[in-house]
Formats: structure tokens, sequence, C-alpha cells
């Protein structure tokens, strides 16, 4: 099982959460409470997707963040990469110049291939679409990943 | 006048903003037309494959299904596949072989009419699941594929180069 650093899933509820109603604006807060998450831990999250372009900040009454990327092009991977490495060469602890190491990097290899190819292979919409399908939902259970 | 024929699966016309597109098994003369819409897709020419493929799924409207998307005379893009059964110990389901559009329709929903289309085929042949294999590398089409809906299945693709002798 894959786990996220929690920065990284926070981005991903924010995004999702957004990108699901384009017209609406959501508050750090708004979104914080519906998946029981830090507020300003969030609130670092949302700048840093801001600064990648994925949402923008409205200001004044009524005001919050709204998903301003393009849910087509953007893909899972695109979200996770603002935050963690995904495929970033050999797996730390394995001891390269041993048979085993060399063995257990191959098997650890193939795995990142596939995270690599999954995450970069579905776009938002694509979630969107399996969001809507597997509605009614339960905030705080996707349970597509884990929070580290 | 509609034709009693958009009814079947195989054939179908659907609009895409102002462009008519028909949807009709391949016949023969459609090949030259794959074979140079494969080749500016895939950089390969490779006519004695597609007659190939035509002559084991063009003809047969029971389990093999290969279909073109048209505007007019114009090939915009196509799909083939096929009803397996117990292969690999799985019960029967519909396999695409692959979905190829004229690369500069792409992501303007052709693709996504062939597809829905293929499904229909494969419903009517009595199967309700679809599969595909892709190449790790081969984004786009992943990407198409999942925004159909279609997630990781039961199996893993395994291989390995054999050593001599074996």
């Amino acid at each position: 099982m894959m786990s996220l650093q929690k920065a990284t899933l926070f981005a991903l509820y924010a995004v999702l959460e957004l990108a699901e109603d384009t017209d609406r604006q959501l508050s750090a807060s708004e979104i914080a409470e519906r998946y029981n998450i830090s507020t300003n831990h969030l609130a670092k999250v949302l700048r840093d997707l801001g600064r990648a372009g994925l949402v923008e900040s409205v200001r004044g009454a009524g005001g919050g963040y709204r998903f301003c990327g393009n849910a087509k092009r953007t893909t899972l991977l695109d979200v996770v990469r603002l935050f963690e490495e995904v495929g970033a060469g050999p797996t730390s602890g394995i001891v390269q110049e041993t048979n085993a190491g060399v063995a257990l990097s191959l098997v650890m290899d193939e795995i990142e291939e596939i995270t690599h190819a999954t995450l970069l292979s579905i776009s938002i919409e694509t979630m969107l679409k399996l969001m809507r399908k597997r509605r009614p939902e339960k905030p705080s259970s996707t349970g597509l990943f884990r929070a580290v | 006048m509609v034709d009693a024929a958009q009814d079947t699966p195989g054939y179908n016309l659907v609009s895409i903003g102002e462009h008519k597109i028909n949807i009709r098994p391949a016949v023969k003369d459609d090949l030259a037309n794959v074979v140079a819409l494969d080749d500016r897709t895939t950089g390969l020419r490779k006519p004695e494959y597609w007659d190939d493929l035509f002559t084991r799924y063009g003809n047969r409207k029971d389990s093999r299904f290969f279909l073109i998307a048209e505007e007019g005379d114009t090939l915009l893009g196509c799909i083939f596949g096929e009803v397996r059964s117990w292969e690999f110990n799985s019960v029967p389901c519909g396999w695409v072989g692959t979905v190829s559009v004229e690369p500069n329709l792409r992501m303007g929903g052709i693709g996504s009419i062939l597809y829905k289309e293929i499904c229909r085929c494969f419903r009517k042949a009595g199967v309700t699941k679809i599969r595909t294999m892709i190449p790790r590398d081969a984004t786009d089409l992943m990407s198409f594929f999942r925004a159909q809906g279609m997630m990781a299945g039961p199996f893993i693709q395994l291989e390995t180069d054999m050593d001599e002798g074996v």
C-alpha cells in the first residue's frame, strides 16, 4: 500500500473538493472541517497549490479558494509531485552493493514504476467521475491512500 | 430518414458539436485508411498486420468487432476487440485490442464514442466486463482508458528474457 505524506493527502482532498464545482469557493477551514484535518496545515498546502496554479484565492465576502487548473490535463502525479518525490531512484536503506540489495531494488523499482504509471494516468476529471460513481460518499474514508 | 441499422450495436450516428460522426463495422475498403491512420499514430506502417486483423475480426459479427468512426468519407478513428473466454481462467469478457484516433482530433470525444459502441457490441455478445492491456509508458492511452472508468484488474502481466538453452 502506498503511503502519502499528510501534505500530499491534504492537497488531493482540496483539489478534488474544489474541482468538483469550479464555481464554488471554499475556505481552508470549510475543507479542513469536512475532512477532519488541521486548518493551519491545509492553509499552507493551499498556498502551495496556489503557487502551482491549481487553485486561486478569492477575496471578499464568501471568498475562499477555487480550482483554476485544467481538470482534464492535471494528473494525480502533478499534485503528488508538488509535495513529495515519486520514483526518485533507489529505495533508501537498500544496500545496492549486495546481491540481496540488487534483487530487492528490482522488486521495489517495479512497484515504483507501477505507482508512477498509475498516478500519471489518472486525471482530476477521471477522479471526479470516480467520486460521482461512488456517491453517497463518506468524507473521511476515501480508502485510496493512507497518510503518514 | 433514420437508418434502422443505427440501433444495432456496431452502428451509430453521433454528434460532437457540428460534427456528425458515423460509427460502423470496418469493411475491406477501409483498410488503406486504417493503415495510414496507424502509420500517423505509431510511426509504423503495418499493412499485413491490419489485413490479417481485418480477416480475423472484420467478418465476425458475433464475438469480434472492428469498428471505424468517420465523418463523410474521412476516417477519424478505429477500435477493435473480441470476446475471450476462459483465458487465464477468466470468465468471458470483452478485450479491446486497441483504439486509434486521428492525432489532431484527440481528446475530442471520438475515442469515447468508439469505446461506448464496442461496449454495446460486447453487451450484445453477452459479456459485462471489458479489459485491455497497455504499455506502462503509453500515458495518453492509459489516461484514455482510465477516463472510461477502467481500473487495474485482477491480473498482472509477467515476462522474462529466456536464458540460452531454456
